[in-house]
């Protein structure tokens, strides 16, 4: 399957051209235009795979990572990854083609596509991983190109706070995800999700089944945007509106969904994922629609309604792991199409949604504005505008002939049904399930009609306006355009996507169902009169009733002053952590060389001394010795002297030429106990090092003698001589030390294995190149470091670039 | 003060050739004999130093008009795309191959993906060496 690894790595691959080319690619065209093929060809690539993918095939291909410790690139594409590429690519080439007219050539382009293609190979990569500890790696990887892309316009202090916002919570969210992962492999040895959803019956009796469940869910509210961490939601939308369509609305919110889908047939028969899942899920549905009501910016209060949508794809997913617990049966539908109706509401929102935040940003970019208090009466200047908010939220309010109207029905079928479920003790409250959905749905609708009619009809304010208002280009329009088309198109032909798209992303959540068109219910438009339509009929009525009165009720909001609490809540705990981590860290942090080198050396004995009196290793045997020769003798003394002469010397040069005198003498020890390997880098180091000392010398005062107290002279005395007494047990007690695996199988392997006679070299280049790799990476690190504090430092007199 | 550097002009000249050949030498010898990409980068580095010592910043930068910096990021890119090149040809991530071929004039030689490895070691080193003695030595 090389499709799937194109498409992970591609966007990776263009990321990284963008820096190269966008110089050359800035005077031809606007740098979209290159970038929108990637995703383009990507959906074209993937949609190849539908055919195949509907007919029940799944693709796997493993490309073998660090198997040692059973971490592979696994590519592994289903019903379920299909959805969510599809999407990814799909909205993501209809956001960059919109991006490509919204984001005018002056702004710095390159970071942003360069952001951009980060965040969709990442989130591809979640999407199409199997294997977790790389799920993991991709699903950090899309908080942290989020984080870049929220604080895009990186001189605005509130993007700066958003995007520290958001990857302070998801990042928490991937971390105890992260344990949840570590958990599942102690309890299955695997990190395949697909071994692992066959071995789930094993798994369940572990003890850390449910704190892992309990962790990954963490992970996947976060990200997901569930109460109470949905907060972060809303100050995200500082990233331009493209990114808030793509990212927030789309596509990474959904990750946690994915997540969610993903494991569903691994923890869906417990209770605690039921209800925690569904329960959470109604919670975040009916607090977001509430709050969106009394939002005042029209990305605020789409942000709040993606809070809430994606609290009902989560609810769903929650009712229909039911499904799971009674396993397959006659009747197993009336449960399963609670998640049949997610995966539906799941594409229905992105395109809706995707509208609407685009309408938003033609709205924000042709007004200057996009405050509900100074907007109004635009439906005669951009009625094509007008007519995508119209499709956009009739559809989410769930009104016929637009696809939310399908998904809300078919997900008020499933709050009803879940009354009558006899498991994980639900009797009456299962009563609430319905009530409370029938009760965001309301608000949903208010905060619907709130969007059409505070910026299109009422009175033009053009005074309270920054430009005259004026129908955006038609670039700009057709990307919402084609998403509204979508919208009408899956009203009348549902269950072509049903089929395609849907059918076999259920077989992805219930494997152990033996066929899974039992599973697709046929969608109607149209079935008789029944509660559900009695439902809508209701969301209707009441929702045209408030919102007319809204001004007599809306001060109910001053009761809850609750959305400010969580941030309140948030806001403290970062300054209480950022007060007490610098408290922390000035105690020990004192800018004093002596102190951290008495850390260093107390840690040091501690640790290894102690581990080999712990450990009892400490054993001596000099009757194997070899004799020792008088020339060693003399190189010993030599070393003495210096070492103690260096002590007393007053001077910096000269305790620096008595340290390369050490130096050069281990150097000529190497060369006695035949290293030279050692002797060359010793001899090589030895010289640099004092190259480098001498010139650190020049800034520093001369050297002043110790006037510290006695007391601390003596404790320096005593540490000293702790470190040179463990180095040396240690030199002599590692000859009989038989704790680890002997080395000298390295010297058959070197030549057989690695092809190379110098033992020393292959170890560092192949058989242990891993360290190497990452110490190469280290030292890059590190002297980037001294070049920026060196360098980059603000000169006197300038202000810090922070504000 | 003007400091008479004449002598340690004129040995450098010579000097550095040889460093610079002992470095590359090292770097080539390491897969059967002592040497290797560190220490091969590490000699390197000393005698660009020893040119940087003997003359001043700017002479130096026209004979090698390399910003050091890049140099170390190059060494990263190589070293750690060698260990991504790996996947490539299927086989686990930092694999390397090795062949013993036989070339005129040299007779059999053995050439293995590791000295790709080792050159960006040694690049690395010689970048951050050079770096890190460069920005402390012009820091006023």
């Amino acid at each position: 399957m090389v499709t799937v690894l194109i498409a992970i790595l591609l966007p990776f691959i263009c990321a990284a051209l963008i820096p190269l080319l966008y110089r050359r690619l800035r005077r031809i065209t606007h740098l979209g235009w290159f970038v929108l093929s990637v995703p383009f060809i990507l959906f074209l690539l993937l949609a190849r795979y539908i055919p195949q993918i509907a007919e029940g095939k799944t693709f796997i291909h493993t490309y073998e990572w660090v198997p040692s410790f059973n971490i592979n690139f696994s590519t592994y594409l289903d019903g379920l990854s299909m959805i969510f590429g599809l999407l990814i690519t799909g909205v993501g080439s209809l956001v960059i083609l919109y991006s490509i007219f919204y984001l005018s050539t002056k702004e710095s382009l390159h970071h942003f596509y360069c952001y951009l293609l980060l965040f969709m190979g990442a989130m591809l990569g979640v999407v199409f991983s199997d294997n977790l500890m790389v799920l993991y790696t991709f699903w950090e990887l899309t908080s942290v190109s989020s984080f870049l892309l929220i604080a895009f316009w990186h001189h605005r202090k509130a993007s700066r706070a958003g995007a520290r916002k958001a990857m302070t919570i998801t990042v928490f969210g991937g971390l105890s995800m992260l344990a949840g992962f570590l958990m599942l492999y102690v309890a299955s040895g695997t990190f395949s999700i697909r071994e692992i959803i066959a071995n789930v019956e094993v798994i369940r009796d572990h003890t850390l089944f449910i704190p892992a469940l309990i962790l990954i869910l963490i992970g996947a509210f976060t990200k997901s945007a569930q109460f109470p961490f949905h907060i972060w939601l809303p100050d995200a939308m500082e990233a331009p509106t493209p990114v808030s369509a793509y990212l927030h609305s789309a596509t990474m919110v959904k990750a946690g969904i994915y997540l969610v889908a993903r494991f569903s047939p691994v923890f869906g028969g417990e209770a605690v994922w039921f209800w925690l899942v569904s329960v959470i899920g109604l919670i975040t549905l009916f607090w977001g629609s509430f709050n969106a009501v009394r939002q005042t910016d029209l990305k605020a209060l789409l942000a709040f309604s993606t809070v809430s949508q994606l609290g009902l794809i989560m609810c769903l997913f929650g009712l229909g792991s039911v499904g799971h617990y009674y396993g397959y049966a006659e009747n197993s539908i009336l449960y399963t199409q609670a998640s049949f109706a997610a995966l539906f509401h799941l594409i229905n929102h992105s395109t809706f949604k995707g509208a609407l935040f685009m309408m938003v940003g033609i709205v924000d970019h042709e007004v200057g504005t996009r405050d509900i208090r100074r907007l109004g009466g635009l439906m005669a200047l951009m009625p094509v505008t007008f007519t995508i908010a119209v499709i956009g939220s009739f559809s989410m309010a769930g009104l016929p002939p637009f696809n939310g109207f399908l998904s809300k029905e078919m997900f008020f079928a499933a709050v009803l049904a879940i009354r009558h479920v006899e498991a994980f003790s639900i009797t009456d409250l299962g009563l609430l399930f319905p009530i409370v959905a029938w009760v965001a749905s309301i608000f949903t609708f208010v905060y619907s009609m709130i969007l059409i009619s505070r910026t299109f009809f009422g009175k033009l304010q053009p005074e309270k306006m920054d430009k005259k208002p004026h129908e955006a280009p038609l670039g700009m329009l057709l990307s919402p355009i084609i998403l509204c088309v979508f919208v009408v198109g899956i009203f009348f032909f549902p269950n072509v996507l049903g089929h395609y798209i849907l059918e076999p992303a259920m077989a992805s959540i219930y494997p152990t169902f033996p066929s899974t068109s039992e599973l697709t219910p046929h969608i109607h438009a149209w079935h008789g009169i029944n509660a559900e339509l009695l439902m809508t009929l209701g969301v209707i009525i009441i929702g045209i009733f408030l919102f007319k009165t809204l001004n007599s009720w809306k001060p109910v909001y001053r009761i809850f002053s609750q959305r400010y609490a969580f941030n309140t809540y948030y806001n403290r705990m970062l300054e209480f952590s950022e007060n007490s981590s610098t408290k922390l860290t000035n105690r020990y942090m004192t800018g004093n060389l002596t102190h951290y080198f008495v850390y260093i050396y107390v840690f040091f004995v501690a640790l290894i001394a102690g581990y080999f009196i712990w450990s009892d290793t400490i054993a001596f045997d000099f009757a194997k010795d070899s004799t020792i020769e008088s020339y060693e003798l003399i190189l010993v003394f030599v070393m003495m002297f210096a070492a103690v002469w260096m002590i007393f010397a007053k001077g910096r040069v000269t305790a620096m030429l008595l340290n390369g005198v050490l130096g050069y003498s281990i150097a000529f020890f190497f060369v006695i106990f035949r290293a030279p390997d050692l002797a060359l880098t010793q001899l090589v180091v030895e010289s640099v090092t004092t190259a480098l000392f001498l010139l650190c010398f020049k800034y520093l005062p001369d050297l002043m003698p110790d006037a510290s107290h006695k007391k601390v002279q003596w404790s320096k005395a005593v540490i000293s001589i702790f470190v040179g007494a463990t180095v040396t047990l240690v030199g002599l007690a590692v000859v009989h030390f038989d704790r680890f695996e002997p080395v000298s199988t390295y010297f058959n392997d070197s030549y057989e294995l690695a092809g190379g006679s110098n033992v020393v070299n292959t170890i560092l280049g192949d058989f242990r190149a891993f360290d190497t790799m990452l110490e190469v990476v280290v030292l890059l690190i590190a002297g980037l470091g001294v070049y920026t504090l060196t360098k980059l430092k603000p000169r006197k007199g300038e202000t810090d670039h922070e504000n | 003060m003007k400091i008479n550097d004449v002598i340690l002009r004129t040995v450098t000249k010579t000097i550095v050739f040889i460093i610079l050949t002992l470095g590359i030498y090292l770097f080539f010898a390491g897969h059967h004999a002592p040497g290797g990409g560190f220490i091969g980068g590490l000699v390197l580095a000393s005698g660009i130093v020893l040119l940087y010592l003997a003359y001043d910043i700017e002479t130096v930068h026209k004979g090698m008009p390399f910003d050091f910096k890049k140099v170390a990021a190059l060494g990263v890119l190589l070293a750690t795309g060698t260990a991504i090149g790996s996947l490539f040809f299927d086989v686990p991530f930092l694999s390397q191959a090795h062949s013993y071929i036989n070339v005129p004039i040299f007779g059999e030689m053995s050439f293995s993906t590791v000295t790709l490895f080792e050159a960006g070691v040694a690049l690395t080193v010689v970048g951050v060496v050079v770096t890190i003695i460069l920005s402390i030595s012009e820091d006023e």
